[in-house]
């Protein structure tokens, strides 16, 4: 997985999933907290599913304890990714 | 009748409740995954009268106790007949005995397969389901679970165990169109009660035992859009007797 998997594209598909689940378009960002974007528990569930079909990235319900913007989950996709 | 584009998993469908589930669920259009451990040829004639009422069926061979079977139940499933978009937990076995001569074995035995692999394929069933925002699981429990029955402690702690997890998963996932509900059949007239019938009848206000098609049909209203505002319940099935 060494090839191809760069923080824009992690980025935009987190967004993209994001407002999927209902999160505001114009309020999602790197930067945004779940609090901000109204995004709850099985949310984030979800999006560590979508992360791990589509990136092959597992990501644990310890590793979401510590994932509390947009902007961690897209850095450690991209880690993980490497 | 079903519109949606997806299938049913009924484990321990090739006999009893199962195959009465397998083709009441089948008869409302869902194509359905006839999981099965042993008897392949019950599994096959169950997935035939489908065929033959104008249904859809398939028969996956797996045992539920591995702890690799959900991923291969599901990707058999997925496979053949699109997304698995509802799950009854059926497969039950017994190890009676009274509690202070229960081994080791007949306690895990039962547990496995009755409570652990039940949870393994509700977890691996919600995948699917909260992509879809739609599912429905089932859990045949027993009211063993509800009620003292001297002989079957190890049957009992995974039938309660069935209901506390229904009532807990359901309330997860309630917020995505996803309804967990048990059934707590009471005497019921399959191989697994056999011999055991006549001596309860009589304890049983409606005086005989139930079928499994009368499981069946409360399991397919679970399983219906009708049934869409209840989630985390356990609907006794036991005409009467623990009334």
């Amino acid at each position: 997985m060494s090839t191809a998997v760069t923080a824009e594209q992690v980025e935009a598909r987190v967004l993209a999933a994001l407002v999927t689940f209902g999160a505001d378009a114009d309020v999602v960002s790197r930067d945004a907290t779940w609090e901000q974007l109204e995004v709850d528990s099985l949310d984030l569930v979800e999006l560590a599913q979508v992360v791990e079909d589509e990136y092959n990235v597992e990501i644990t319900s310890q590793d979401m304890q510590h994932l509390l913007t947009v902007g961690h989950v897209v850095d450690m996709v991209v880690e993980r990714a490497a | 009748m079903v519109t949606r584009e997806g299938c049913a998993i009924v484990t321990g469908g090739s006999r009893g409740i199962g195959a009465a589930t397998a083709r009441a669920l089948a008869a409302d259009g869902w194509p359905v995954a006839i999981v099965y451990r042993a008897d392949a040829d019950a599994a096959q004639a169950t997935c035939d009268a489908i065929a033959a009422a104008g249904g859809r069926a398939w028969p996956i061979q797996a045992d539920v106790s591995d702890a690799t079977a959900a991923d291969a139940i599901f990707e058999a499933a997925e496979a053949e007949l699109g997304p698995a978009l509802v799950l009854v937990n059926n497969a039950g076995v017994r190890a009676d005995g009274l509690a202070p001569q229960l081994s080791d074995d007949d306690w895990a035995t039962v547990i496995d397969t009755n409570l652990t692999a039940a949870f393994r394929l509700t977890r691996r069933a919600l995948k699917p389901m909260l992509r879809a925002r739609f599912g429905r699981i089932v859990n045949v429990a027993s009211i063993v679970g509800l009620q003292a029955n001297p002989g079957q402690s190890n049957y009992a702690a995974a039938k309660a165990g069935l209901v506390g997890m229904t009532k807990t998963v359901a309330a997860e996932v309630a917020r995505r169109n996803i309804t967990v509900n048990a059934v707590a059949p009471g005497f019921i007239a399959t191989d697994m009660t056999e011999g055991l019938l006549e001596a309860m009848a009589e304890r049983i206000p409606v005086r005989r035992a139930g079928t499994p098609e009368e499981v069946a049909a409360c399991i397919r209203f679970l399983v219906s859009d009708e049934a869409s505002y209840v989630t985390g319940a356990t609907l006794v099935v036991d005409g009467g007797l623990t009334a």
